[in-house]
């Protein structure tokens, strides 16, 4: 230090370099949930969608079908009430339990956490963790399931991949769903599938219909496949 | 949306390095925020000012250095920055790109005085 500066008593500044990612302290949390799944053999889905887009019409179509194939638990993240954790285990969840976020719009490692807590994972084949209805901030905060899986929907607009590239590119399956839908919406299948690949070229696309059931099989097959590696 | 965990997260940070090295006071962050992101620096800001109140990082300065996104190309290996209507490759109309920058989101310094 140069003594002038010490003699006015003027302060020293100091840039102390960091380059630390800001959401760590979550991403090692989604580690620990991770291995805590993976230790228990349980395959696991977090499940993103904006509101309405079929999240828990979704869960409700699908637990029926896997019926006597796989035991199921599912948790359900919102910012208030529990009609969906009520609606999976109406549906046939062996056990439902509802995170509410209060106010938070996305759910994050620590939730899940509180969550796991509450279930004897030994005791099922699959977790179904229903995220809050929201496109952007889900996708920030990892949970530490096996896969992501994004709920789209043909009156969303087929424009969603090119509005929200962060998240259209982190999963590793989409749904597109209300399919039954298309005869009466300017949807192009080929633009928001143009978008889709850009980003994410491997995702693995499942078009269905919750209303009708049009393509359900092929999800729950994806599911019990997994389910059972 | 989710800026009140993040900047919480920030504050955090910027404390235990700023403790480490016995600082008096934090005068700056440098955060870098890709494309990307999704983060919004305005609302980063906003709960920085409640959050950060009777701290030693009360009077920081936030520094946002913003980095665009940028693809490069899968089948012809261009190189390009996607605008918001369309993400396929400019020159060849490919699909299947790789993402180089754009998705940063961390702390890079901070600037304490001793």
């Amino acid at each position: 230090m140069p003594e002038s500066r010490r003699a006015y008593n003027i302060p020293m500044t100091q840039r102390i370099p960091i380059v630390e990612n800001i959401l760590n302290a979550n991403d090692r949390l989604a580690e620990e949930n991770f291995a805590r799944i993976e230790a228990a053999g349980v395959f696991s889905i977090n499940i993103i969608a904006s509101p309405g887009a079929g999240k828990t019409s979704l869960i409700e179509q699908t637990l029926p079908l896997l019926k006597g194939k796989l035991r199921v638990a599912a948790v359900d993240g919102d910012i208030a009430t529990s009609i969906d954790s009520d609606r999976a285990a109406i549906a046939g969840a062996a056990a439902a339990v509802q995170i509410n976020t209060g106010g938070d719009c996305h759910l994050d490692a620590v939730m899940l956490r509180g969550a796991l807590d509450q279930l004897d994972l030994t005791q099922f084949d699959l977790l179904i963790v229903e995220n809050v209805g929201n496109l952007v901030c889900p996708a920030n905060f990892k949970l530490g399931t096996h896969k992501t899986v994004l709920v789209a929907s043909v009156p969303e607009g087929d424009d969603k991949p090119y509005k929200y590239p962060g998240t259209y590119r982190g999963v590793d399956a989409l749904v597109v769903n209300k399919i039954d839908l298309l005869p009466y919406v300017d949807f192009r299948m080929d633009y928001f599938t143009q978008g889709v690949q850009v980003l994410n070229p491997n995702v693995t696309t499942f078009p269905l219909s919750c209303r009708t059931g049009e393509g359900l099989e092929a999800w729950v097959d994806w599911l019990i496949q997994n389910a059972k590696k | 949306m989710h800026e009140l965990p993040v900047t919480q997260s920030l504050l955090k940070i910027a404390l235990e390095h700023a403790e480490k090295a016995g600082a008096k006071q934090v005068t700056a962050l440098n955060i870098v925020i890709g494309e990307l992101s999704s983060m919004v620096d305005d609302s980063i800001q906003f709960y920085w000012e409640v959050i950060a109140k009777d701290t030693i990082a009360e009077k920081a300065v936030l520094n946002f250095r913003r980095i665009p996104a940028e693809l490069q190309c899968m089948t012809c290996f261009e190189k390009y920055h996607p605008t918001d209507k369309e993400l396929v490759c400019p020159q060849c109309g490919g699909v299947g790109a790789k993402i180089i920058a754009g998705e940063e989101f961390f702390l890079e310094a901070i600037d304490v005085e001793h």
